[in-house]
């Protein structure tokens, strides 16, 4: 027998781990349960996308938006699309705004499922995610009658999307929300309410605003910290401003402000603004157009460089082109909310359980796709 | 059906010169085999029941295999059975940095102490392979049995993710064997006995006029002994949601990591025995074993098993549900509910049943 070493040991949780959300690495300094470092390591999903972007065509960048945030891919071209009009100052078709903010919120509300669910199952609790995923799939469902596709959608186009609305899609969308309004409450029953959730998420990895400001943490995970900032309301682009929506806020309800369940909650509270948002689309949108219209023959920006950032379900999804006039971009940066999410883990989890730090890590909803780019 | 009845039985027909030893190893290995059965077959049933049930409250379907040959049969019913055979099939992996001697040892040490304390489990009224009169002890015992072998898993991995398991565990079950003893201790004194079979006869008769004399009816702190002890029994069994040993959002799969194969699969087989086991006891100690629910009505040999079971299966559902419907608790929070909440309680419990005893019963 040698001594015996009771210093802190080293732990590697990942790259193949059930719940590090994708391919992320966290390397751990534990002493015994208790952990005392962490240290992100990413870039398991590095694909070169801002590489691959310089020898592109601006056309050509959209199905690589998203393949970043497969999560959320509506939400990724909306933002790109979104700077390259601005860059050509195209004027979409009423009917295309419409369609991309249905699209988008509908892509949040998936999102979000998929956030809550798989913040359950790093809980413990299996069920919810299986009731979330039912829910989620309908939402694929119908991307799928429309673009065909039910991950990676390709769907927005600059100047346009690339296919007009099915034949009753306005009414399965109007069925599906009126559907979800109801299921929402089962997830309260079965996870939001639950003692055990309860215990697990609230007062556990506090976020305090001025550190999530210092951190440039954006979307549900700034909002949970109790601060009011949604670019579709402050910075209202494409058509948010005729909506009438509300931004949640964590209010620390369980716990205290800033907290896992105060992240839970906002997004569990921004789907119902986002079926709001839905509905209220729905109604408006002019009934037929063509959805083509606006397509520019040739996609390619004056020279100049355009910084725009949209609302993703992960927070503000910024994008930095750079063009020099020619067919393809010189350079894009893409803004990852996630990222800065993930930045901030190692200061909010520092000091809990090996368990806490995983279920804190859930809660920020963090995509690799999007970090490692 | 005892060992004993079973030497009796071969007595009968050998020559009284037979040597007894040779005979009491026979009659082991019968009842050995016995209990095997039961155990496998309970997994091959609770497996596929717990997949399918697991299905329904998701809003699956389960496992729905159709037509012949090795796929999953009519409604998945051949589901368990693929799974066996796959996992026979399997590579066996020992992983180089394992202690290879634990680590073969650790599965069939877990799976000891859910075998052996199956031999005195009363299945029915005169169908038990050990009646002896320190049954409940015995199987109290040995059921802690299973913890050992956890720890040797865990340490034998060589892998820092089975050995949190195996030290969550080993406090975990440490941990909540203390109240579960204390409200089978109020269920001992209440039948004055430590026999199995002595503690459902003690659940004879009625109670209140319409109530089985079951320990559950029969005071108010053997009541709440029962949920003291399920709840204790659910986390000796390390299901959801105390979990943790096992935690696969954290722990990967804890103490068995680096199992594969039947290795893995005996680690499979003795959980399910050991929710077998825990069931029993609550049915025993709690539900009245093998007693009819009515008085008089539905008893006997034959009659016995089926209501064991029957209780059995129900106990064993409700920790199905649990497990599909709630998340796991914290380490810590977890011990708290051991130390602060159950065992404070356990102990006024017991007091109270002594204080029950002396005055009404």
């Amino acid at each position: 027998m040698g001594l015996v070493h009771a210093d802190e040991m080293t732990l590697n949780i990942g790259p193949q781990h059930p719940s590090t959300h994708g391919v992320l690495r966290l390397k751990v300094k534990t002493d015994g349960e208790i952990i005392s470092e962490i240290t992100p390591i990413i870039g398991y999903l590095h694909r070169c996308f801002e590489k691959h972007c310089e020898t592109l065509s601006y056309e050509q960048i959209i199905p690589f938006t998203d393949r970043c945030d497969y999560i959320a891919a509506m939400n990724n071209n909306f933002g790109y699309v979104l700077a390259i009009e601005k860059m050509m100052d195209i004027q979409v078709p009423e009917r295309v705004k419409y369609i991309r903010v249905i699209m988008a919120e509908f892509n949040r509300i998936a999102s979000h499922l998929l956030a809550l669910g798989t913040f359950g199952l790093d809980v413990g609790a299996y069920t919810p995610f299986l009731y979330m995923f039912r829910d989620r799939e309908r939402i694929l469902d119908l991307f799928e009658i429309t673009c065909g596709a039910r991950l990676l959608y390709n769907y927005m186009w600059v100047g346009g999307v690339s296919h007009d609305l099915p034949i009753g899609f306005v009414e399965a969308s109007y069925r599906f929300l009126d559907e979800f309004e109801k299921n929402t409450k089962e997830y309260h029953n079965i996870l939001s309410y639950n003692k055990i959730f309860i215990e697990r998420s609230a007062d556990v990895g506090v976020l305090p605003k001025d550190v999530a400001i210092d951190y440039g943490v954006t979307g549900p995970n700034l909002r949970g910290s109790g601060i009011k900032w949604d670019l579709r309301k402050d910075e209202p682009y494409s058509i948010y401003d005729r909506f009438r929506f509300n931004v949640p806020v964590g209010k620390g309800t369980m716990g205290s402000v800033g907290d896992c369940w105060d992240r839970y909650w906002v997004r569990a509270e921004e789907m119902n603004e986002s079926v709001k948002i839905i509905r209220q689309a729905l109604d408006k949108m002019p009934r037929d157009g063509d959805v083509h219209e606006a397509l520019p023959k040739k996609v390619r920006p004056p020279k100049g460089s355009i910084y725009f950032r949209t609302e993703s379900p992960r927070g503000d999804l910024g994008y930095y082109i750079i063009s020099d006039g020619k067919g393809g971009p010189t350079r894009v940066k893409m803004r990852s909310p996630a990222f800065t999410a993930l930045s901030a883990l190692s200061e909010i989890a520092s000091g809990w359980m090996l368990s806490d730090v995983l279920v804190i890590l859930g809660s920020l909803d963090i995509v690799l796709g999007e970090i490692d780019r | 059906m005892t060992i004993d009845n079973i030497i009796i039985w071969f007595q009968s027909w050998l020559p009284a010169n037979f040597s007894i030893i040779s005979l009491y190893l026979v009659a082991v290995l019968i009842a050995a085999i016995a209990i095997f059965a039961i155990m496998a077959v309970n997994a091959l049933v609770a497996v596929y029941a717990e997949r399918k049930i697991s299905a329904f409250m998701q809003d699956r379907i389960g496992p729905m295999g159709q037509g012949p040959g090795l796929h999953a049969g009519k409604w998945g019913l051949l589901q368990t059975v693929a799974d066996t055979i796959k996992l026979i099939l399997k590579e066996d992996i020992i992983p180089r940095a394992a202690d290879r001697k634990l680590f073969i040892i650790a599965p069939f040490v877990i799976f000891l102490g859910a075998f052996i304390a199956l031999a005195a489990m009363p299945w029915g009224p005169n169908l038990i392979a050990a009646d002896m009169n320190i049954g409940i002890f015995y199987i109290l015992a040995v059921s802690s049995f299973g913890v050992i072998g956890i720890i040797l898993a865990a340490w034998a991995s060589d892998n820092k993710w089975s050995l949190f398991g195996g030290m969550r565990s080993a406090a975990q079950i440490i941990s909540y064997e203390i109240p579960a003893a204390l409200s089978l201790v109020a269920v001992i004194l209440l039948g004055s006995t430590l026999s199995m079979q002595g503690i459902i006869e003690s659940q004879a008769g009625t109670v209140w006029g319409f109530l089985p004399n079951w320990n559950i009816f029969n005071n108010p702190f053997s009541f709440f002994a029962f949920f003291i002890y399920f709840i204790a029994g659910v986390a000796e069994v390390n299901r959801t949601p105390f979990d943790i040993p096992e935690a696969e959002s954290e722990l990967v799969a804890g103490f068995h990591t680096e199992y594969s194969g039947m290795r893995w699969a005996f680690f499979f087989l003795s959980e399910y025995g050991n929710m077998l086991v825990v069931a029993g006891i609550t049915v025993v100690a709690f539900l009245g074993g093998w007693q009819s629910p009515i008085e008089g009505v539905m008893q006997g040999a034959w009659w016995g098993l089926f209501w064991f079971l029957t209780k059995m299966t129900g106990v064993i559902m409700i920790m199905i549900w649990f497990r599909w419907t709630f998340p796991r608790l914290r380490v810590d929070q977890l011990m708290s509910v051991a130390w602060k909440v159950l065992l404070p309680i356990a102990l006024f419990n017991l007091f109270g049943v002594a204080i029950w005893t002396l005055l009404v019963g």
